[in-house]
């Protein structure tokens, strides 16, 4: 049996070398706080020594996500990584490759805003990653990682999931999972893919000719109305089959839970520990911790409010996971939300304070 | 002597290349990007690259350029094309990668992905058509727009008090250590499109022997966006756009 590596390693230096045992092909980035460890690490690695995969800082996001297209074009596994400010310049060159039917995958390790904001963690980019962002009609897979053990294994998944579907992969993580350390296990290496493998399992990608009797077109345009809403209609379609299979989502103490707790990513960690210390003092809480925020676990979270007597989702935000969890339980149920702005983390105390406080419990 | 004893397949001299498609273009009649289509279709053909080229369209009025160059494409958001070239030659290093774009995408939206892109050095072929106006939006101001020169958004003509002045951005790709040959060519007598042939040819071969960027600028009419008849286009062009735009090699090492 292969020896486990385990290492001590931020999330952002786990993304740099998961990327590289992934077998992903080309890295396009652009400094920002707080990610700016996954092209250091990348250039610091120098992988194009060893398994061939480019590394490329770019003049700018806009340019970083328009060389991920490029070269998500040509069959290639591609990513690139930004924070907010970051990622809302890259939002024009992600609807592109989701109307190209591409694959890639975009990391965001998400900072405060609005505007320049503040470099400290925040969670406050979930409506741009799970309602579109950029223009057009169109989703990401969005894999939320809560530990550096994640941000690892979401490398692969979200470009393994990106491959399926023709859908762009995003993970979303807060700053806290970005710039902590932890013990992580690297992920499997696996070899890049060969020329001939791309040809066989991307037959639309843009390689060059090489033999094939009709061209590789990679476009989003169609001027024809009907033409547009058939392939409007295939996107669409696309994501009712990834809604269908690909929800993920962990349940904790939920059996006999009479309240719920619905968080993510690093805030998920932080409600666990206040669950643990509610039920110390009798109080019932469960907790449910969506791993895909698109396609958003609607069923299981409908299936546990029928079970409870209320809901609080606990955000770095104003409340925008929220308006999910809404529409999954319907208006009968109270849904309250409790969150902290600005960079600033909430302590286990302040999650239940909430919870005692919107459910007079 | 009956004309039709001389058509002969022996005796074509000229005929549509072979990987120009069978159809009609949208380019206005008068237009210099068919010429251009053309070189690049016969070049492509020429120099064996049918199998390894991989274009980049841009937003414009090129958009359309996949639809009548057979060879794999990939079309850009307006001015990323170097961006999205330098991928696809990073990632594809054997393959023959080339953008084609017009002065609003590369000169005013793109101009830091072509700085940048120029400045690296990326072994690729960046083909220029400067017709000094937006010609798919409707005839618009370009950032070559000469000062002057009556647009859509200049009705009154082009003042640098208000509007800046146009931009010679081949001279500043030439000052950049990445580029390895920009030139500035037209094609509005056959003399000009033979010249313009050789040095996209040039340039073609350098992306071949990784020498860096290669630009060739073509100095272009638009008809219709200057609302002038093609042969007008091509007078206007001669007397105007050359003084500001001079025919020649700006860079070539």
């Amino acid at each position: 049996m292969e020896q486990e590596e385990i290492k001590l390693m931020k999330g952002n230096e786990a993304i740099a070398h998961a990327a590289i045992r992934a077998g992903i092909d080309g890295y396009f980035g652009y400094p920002i706080t707080p990610q700016s460890e996954v092209l250091e690490t990348l250039e610091e690695l120098m992988p194009w020594e060893t398994t061939g995969m480019v590394v490329l800082q770019a003049e700018s996001e806009v340019a970083a996500i328009n060389m991920v297209y490029g070269g998500a074009a040509t069959g290639k596994a591609v990513m690139t990584s930004s924070s907010s400010p970051g990622v809302s310049l890259k939002q024009e060159g992600i609807s592109y490759i989701a109307a190209a039917e591409l694959p890639a995958l975009i990391v965001n390790v998400m900072r405060g805003g609005p505007g320049l904001g503040t470099i400290q963690p925040s969670q406050a980019d979930y409506f741009q990653a799970t309602k579109g962002g950029g223009h057009g009609d169109y989703r990401l897979i969005v894999l939320s990682p809560a530990t550096v053990q994640e941000m690892a294994d979401f490398v692969g998944l979200g470009m393994d999931l990106s491959f399926k579907y023709r859908v762009p992969s995003m993970i979303l993580a807060d700053g806290v999972v970005g710039q902590m350390m932890e013990k992580v296990v690297l992920p499997p290496v696996r070899p890049r893919r060969t020329e001939a493998e791309i040809a066989e399992q991307c037959p639309w990608a843009a390689t060059g000719k090489n033999g094939r009797s009709h061209r590789n077109v990679v476009t989003s345009l169609e001027m024809e109305p009907d033409k547009m809403e058939k392939n409007n209609e295939r996107l669409q379609e696309r994501y009712r089959e990834i809604e269908a299979n690909e929800v993920r989502y962990q349940e904790y103490f939920t059996e006999d839970a009479e309240y719920l707790i619905v968080a993510f990513g690093s805030v998920a960690r932080i409600c666990l520990k206040a669950i643990e210390d509610a039920r110390a003092e009798g109080l019932k809480i469960g907790l449910i911790r969506p791993i895909t925020l698109w396609p958003f676990p609607t069923e299981e979270i409908a299936r546990l409010g029928k079970q409870v007597k209320g809901i609080l989702t606990v955000e770095l935000n104003a409340g925008q996971m929220i308006e999910d969890v809404r529409l999954a339980v319907g208006n009968e149920l109270p849904v309250h939300h409790f969150g902290r702005m600005g960079g600033i983390v909430p302590n286990p105390n302040e999650v239940i304070d909430a919870l005692k406080k919107h459910f007079k419990i | 002597m009956n004309p039709n004893d001389i058509i002969k397949p022996e005796n074509l001299v000229y005929s549509r290349p072979r990987l120009l498609d069978e159809r009609n273009t949208h380019y206005c009649p008068g237009c210099s990007h068919g010429v251009v289509h053309r070189l690049m279709a016969e070049l492509i053909d020429e120099m064996g690259l049918e199998d390894k080229t991989i274009g980049v369209a841009p937003v414009g009025c090129a958009v359309f350029a996949y639809n009548y160059i057979d060879v794999d494409w990939v079309e850009a958001a307006h001015g990323r094309a170097p961006a999205v070239a330098t991928a696809l030659n990073r990632l594809n290093p054997d393959k023959f990668v080339f953008t084609y774009q017009g002065d609003g995408d590369l000169a005013a939206i793109g101009t830091a992905e072509t700085i940048h892109a120029a400045n690296r050095g990326e072994n690729i072929v960046i083909v220029f058509i400067n017709n000094a106006i937006y010609g798919m939006t409707g005839g618009q101001m370009a950032p070559t727009t000469l000062l002057g020169q009556k647009t859509a958004t200049t009705p009154y003509g082009r003042r640098a008090d208000l509007n800046g002045f146009p931009i010679k951005i081949g001279d500043i790709l030439a000052g950049l250590d990445g580029t390895c040959y920009v030139t500035r060519q037209a094609v509005h007598t056959p003399a000009a499109v033979r010249k313009t042939k050789a040095a996209l040819k040039k340039a073609i071969q350098n992306a071949l022997d990784k020498k860096g960027t290669s630009v060739v600028e073509v100095v272009s009419t638009c008809n219709s966006g200057w609302k002038l008849s093609p042969a007008k286009s091509n007078q206007w062009m001669e007397e105007n756009m050359f003084a500001k735009y001079p025919l020649g090699d700006l860079k070539n090492v």
